[in-house]
């Protein structure tokens, strides 16, 4: 997204940012949930906590609500320091993964809730709701109780109530979460739309990686606590610095190597791989391949780097299909290619011996 | 009813053990008390056929209802029935009064006292809350008689209160005997039905919701009173009834600890039932009794049925 | 937080001081050597010899044991049956009457069940005992098994029923075989409810008791209206360790269950 719309904040040394973690560290008893972490994130910003349940995502977003206290280390909103400030005194609002939509108010008064409690003029917190049920189009439903609403009724309530107070950041917790994959897959893009038209930032934790690199501007991939890469959907999945986050951004080939004279060799009787990566001479690294670049033949191409291979698997997704391709040495790789041609015309199936092939800069060569 | 073989049995016990005897309380209720036995006219005489019937029918009137009230209503002649002693106060209608009264301070000092419990274990780590329940339930199981009886002992002119007042140099107490030892015993026997539906009420409540509260600008007072509280309501509710109504006609707190000025109606029904031999007027009491407890009953049953359905 | 811990911490520490206070000074000074009230005179289970060895308590107790296991015993089956009347009976005449007989002795003061009842046993001119104490506490037990029972039929998954019957079960087998062993649970604490109450009961039975049938709770309240008692205590003792095993034994078992 960077280069389409050129926003990019985080590669401006001068650009202040809204949100920093600064050292952070939060333990519960003896479990470090949040080991160490840094993290700037920048006004504007849509950026997304990703990661498997458990990594400290949900920690690290409630500690920025006010629900739970670093253990170490500071977190600054806008430049204040927010050690000790109450919940309900920060400037930032949270989309709760339940919605949390108090079960005994209606639409109206649960979105005019938090406008209340700031003692807002009767007259200013009706033409604020007014406008966030537009926003969200739930204008006919605002004297529904949630138990009368469908989920994606809900999900927008939650999102009309967390926004009415003009946070300076919203949090959404697993915001689609609860919702079927096509509504899901609207909502995602519903989101983008309300968050560049309020200019809010958004700070989403998700362990949907689709959805992560549909919404965000970034994405910190979090494990066990820690930061593992901080990068923009693209360069995630083009440039993953380890194989954790290779394999946590859709599919990916990982073959175990040396990296001997600026080459991959993984085999005693097969032609290394050629790659581009910086790895110490003799050090032990992976070579991560997309399926997507990774192409089928069944005559020898003339390329870099090729390997042959037997056809054990073929899945068909309709407009891909996906070959698991068993290669010398007993690995398999996926390779995927459009289903171009309609299926009779198609000539590679099962138990062919088939070559695989890709370019230099395919992969990326991984060292952890 | 021939398809659903299992329906007869109970059906038919509880006709001939719950509504047959009712009649009878009604019926009796409606007779002149009698130096007989059993001590009631009329008396139902079958050998004399539907004239026996009628007889029986003929012979009901009102007058034990009336004279239930005599205080308040005050010119009814009672002397044209002369039963073994005559009031000139209302006993009865102080009686209801009096358990109507009595019913409702219990209930708000238990809802007081038990609010807080079932907050705390609503709120009591996980792990722990099977615990603390269990230790709300054991007194639950345990004999009535003997928890009210434990009191005796404390609250006694001699008992461990006074003398722990002693050791602190503090004023002895005059509890036992009294209305105040008949609110302590009634809190203590009844908490437990207090605190489980509202701890139950609680329980249910996601606990997001009042992170929601909170970072939408409440304080932790103020989310209490906004979500919490209105949420825990229908626990509340079930918990006050629960209280309310077996009180009005306790029997054994006002016996065992109160004393002769504490007017409740079960205490009341007994005595004249068993001391005086009234059964026409005992039967009067139970029958007043019962339509007193129907207001709350139907109440809590409404309550609990839109509490059914809320939750469907 | 830390504020809001510190009040919940004092609620319970408060509330179950209150709570378990009285029941544990019973407990203690039932081995109390002195007669006194709140004189300690040492230990001693002289008060549980004298317990043991007095004949009026040992016949109430015996008395309030064979009433309680006659009365739950009945209570459970004709509970279950009622039902398994509410909650699969679908339609039939007189069903709001049925119903309210179930719920209405769930509320209704024992003062006027006991009365009620007892009319009923001299108008119909029946010896009143054990056996109108059974019969007494049988119906209002009932009432609490058919609504113990009933809550677990109603979120029993009928199509169980209906597999067996299509299976070839007669509706009866249906029952024996299929519901019975899954509301067992149900029908058991549902019996244990009802043992409780009956052991417990002193208004309903001081009613419909008649010359003889002396139960526990009886005995225990002419005692105690003349004042603490250390062979009370004792008893006490007694009864309360007991429910407090049935009851961690009971969530001990279902917890297990569960695990």
């Amino acid at each position: 997204m960077t280069d389409v719309t050129g926003f990019a904040p985080w590669d401006d040394p001068q650009a202040t940012p809204l949100i920093s973690y600064q050292n952070v560290t939060k333990t519960f008893g003896s479990f470090t949930a949040i080991n160490d972490i840094s993290l700037d994130i920048f006004p504007g910003e849509f950026f997304a906590l990703l990661g498997p349940s458990g990594c400290g995502k949900t920690t690290l977003m409630r500690m920025l609500a006010g629900f739970e206290d670093a253990s170490q280390g500071r977190i600054t909103l806008a430049g204040q320091d927010l050690a000790g400030v109450p919940p309900n005194k920060r400037p930032v609002n949270m989309m709760f993964q339940s919605y949390a939509l108090f079960p005994h108010m209606n639409v109206w008064d649960n979105i005019a809730f938090g406008l209340r409690r700031d003692g807002l003029a009767k007259d200013k917190v009706a033409a604020r709701v007014e406008e966030m049920l537009r926003l969200v189009r739930l204008g006919k439903f605002a004297q529904r109780k949630p138990d009368q609403l469908s989920g994606g009724q809900k999900q927008r309530v939650a999102l009309a109530r967390s926004l009415a107070k003009a946070p300076k950041v919203l949090l959404l917790d697993e915001p689609l979460g609860a919702l079927d994959k096509k509504l899901r897959q609207e909502t995602q893009f519903e989101l983008v739309d309300i968050q560049e038209k309020t200019g809010t930032t958004f700070l989403i934790v998700t362990h949907d990686q689709e959805e992560a690199m549909t919404v965000s501007t970034r994405i910190a991939v979090m494990d066990e606590g820690v930061i593992k890469q901080v990068a923009t959907p693209p360069a995630l999945y083009e440039q993953p610095n380890s194989r954790y986050v290779a394999d946590f951004i859709g599919d990916v080939n990982l073959i175990e190597g040396t990296w001997i004279n600026g080459s991959l060799v993984w085999s005693a009787d097969q032609a290394p791989f050629d790659a581009q990566g910086t790895a110490g001479q003799g050090e032990t690294v992976w070579l991560s391949l997309r399926p997507e670049k990774v192409a089928i033949s069944k005559q020898e191409p003339d390329a870099i780097n090729k390997v042959p291979g037997k056809v054990i698997d073929i899945a068909y997704l309709g407009n891909l299909s996906t070959y698991v391709v068993e290669i010398p040495g007993g690995q398999k790789i996926k390779a995927q290619a459009a289903n171009a041609r309609r299926l009779a015309s198609r000539d590679i199936t099962w138990n062919d011996t088939v070559w695989l092939s890709w370019t230099k800069t395919a992969g990326v060569v991984l060292t952890e | 009813m021939i398809r659903k073989p299992y329906l007869f049995p109970p059906y038919i016990w509880l006709i001939l053990l719950f509504l047959t005897p009712f009649a009878i309380v009604f019926k009796v209720s409606l007779s002149d008390l009698a130096i007989a036995q059993p001590p009631y006219t009329p008396t139902l005489d079958l050998t004399e056929g539907w004239a026996g019937v009628r007889a029986m029918f003929e012979g009901f009137d009102f007058e034990n209802y009336v004279w239930l009230f005599s205080g308040s209503w005050g010119s009814w002649d009672v002397a044209s029935f002369v039963p073994i002693w005559v009031f000139d106060d209302a006993l009865y209608y102080n009686a209801y009064t009096s358990s109507l009264k009595i019913a409702a301070i219990t209930t708000i000092i238990a809802l007081a006292v038990g609010y807080p419990m079932a907050y705390a274990i609503a709120r009591a780590p996980r792990h722990l809350r099977p615990l603390l329940i269990m230790l709300i339930i054991i007194p639950f199981w345990s004999s009535f008689l003997i928890r009210v009886y434990a009191w005796i002992g404390i609250l006694s002119n001699e008992g461990f209160l006074n003398m722990v007042l002693g050791w602190l140099g503090l004023p002895e107490l005059r509890i036992i005997n009294t209305n105040t030892a008949v609110y302590i015993g009634m809190v203590y026997v009844y908490l437990p039905f207090m605190i489980l539906p509202i701890y139950a009420a609680l329980d249910r409540m996601d606990g997001s919701l009042l992170e929601a509260a909170q970072d939408l600008g409440c304080s932790k007072i103020e989310a209490f009173w906004r979500i919490t509280w209105p949420l825990s309501r229908p626990g509340v509710i079930a918990g006050c009834f629960l209280v309310f109504i077996p009180v009005i006609g306790e029997f054994i707190v006002p016996s065992l600890l109160g004393g002769s000025d504490t007017l409740m109606i079960g205490k009341t029904l007994y005595e004249e039932f068993y001391n005086n031999r009234d059964w026409p007027v005992a039967s009067a009491v139970a029958v007043i009794l019962l339509f007193v407890l129907i207001i709350p009953i139907v109440l809590f049953q409404r309550h609990q049925l839109k509490q059914q359905e809320a939750q469907l | 937080m830390t504020r809001l811990s510190r009040f919940n911490v004092v609620s319970l520490t408060f509330g179950f001081a209150f709570l378990y206070l009285p029941i544990l000074l019973i407990m203690v000074y039932s081995f109390n050597e002195s007669r006194l009230v709140t004189v300690w005179g040492g230990f001693s289970a002289k008060w549980y010899g004298a317990l043991f060895a007095d004949e009026r308590f040992l016949n109430a107790a015996w008395v309030t044991l064979y009433v309680a296991f006659c009365s739950a015993t009945i209570a459970t089956v004709l509970g279950t049956m009622a039902a398994y009347a509410l909650v699969r009976g679908g339609r039939f005449r007189g069903r709001t009457l049925f119903s309210g007989m179930i719920y209405a002795p769930l509320v209704m003061p024992e003062v006027i069940t006991g009365l009620s009842l007892l009319l009923l046993f001299i108008a119909i001119g029946l010896d009143r005992g054990g056996f109108t104490i059974i019969l007494a506490h049988a119906t209002f037990c009932m009432c609490y098994v058919s609504v113990v029972v009933s809550s677990r039929l109603t979120t029993f998954d009928r199509s169980l029923e209906e597999a067996a019957l299509d299976l070839g079960a007669t509706g009866w087998q249906a029952f024996r075989l299929v519901t019975l062993p899954i509301i067992a649970p149900a029908v058991l604490s549902g019996w244990l409810l009802g043992f409780t109450l009956s052991l417990d009961d002193l208004v309903i039975a001081s009613f419909v008791t008649g010359p003889g049938a002396t139960t526990l709770p009886m005995r225990i309240f002419s005692e105690v209206r003349l004042g603490v008692s250390p062979k009370i205590n004792a008893l006490s003792t007694i009864l309360i360790a007991l429910v407090a095993i049935g009851v961690i034994t009971a969530s001990l078992a279902t917890k297990r269950k569960s695990g």
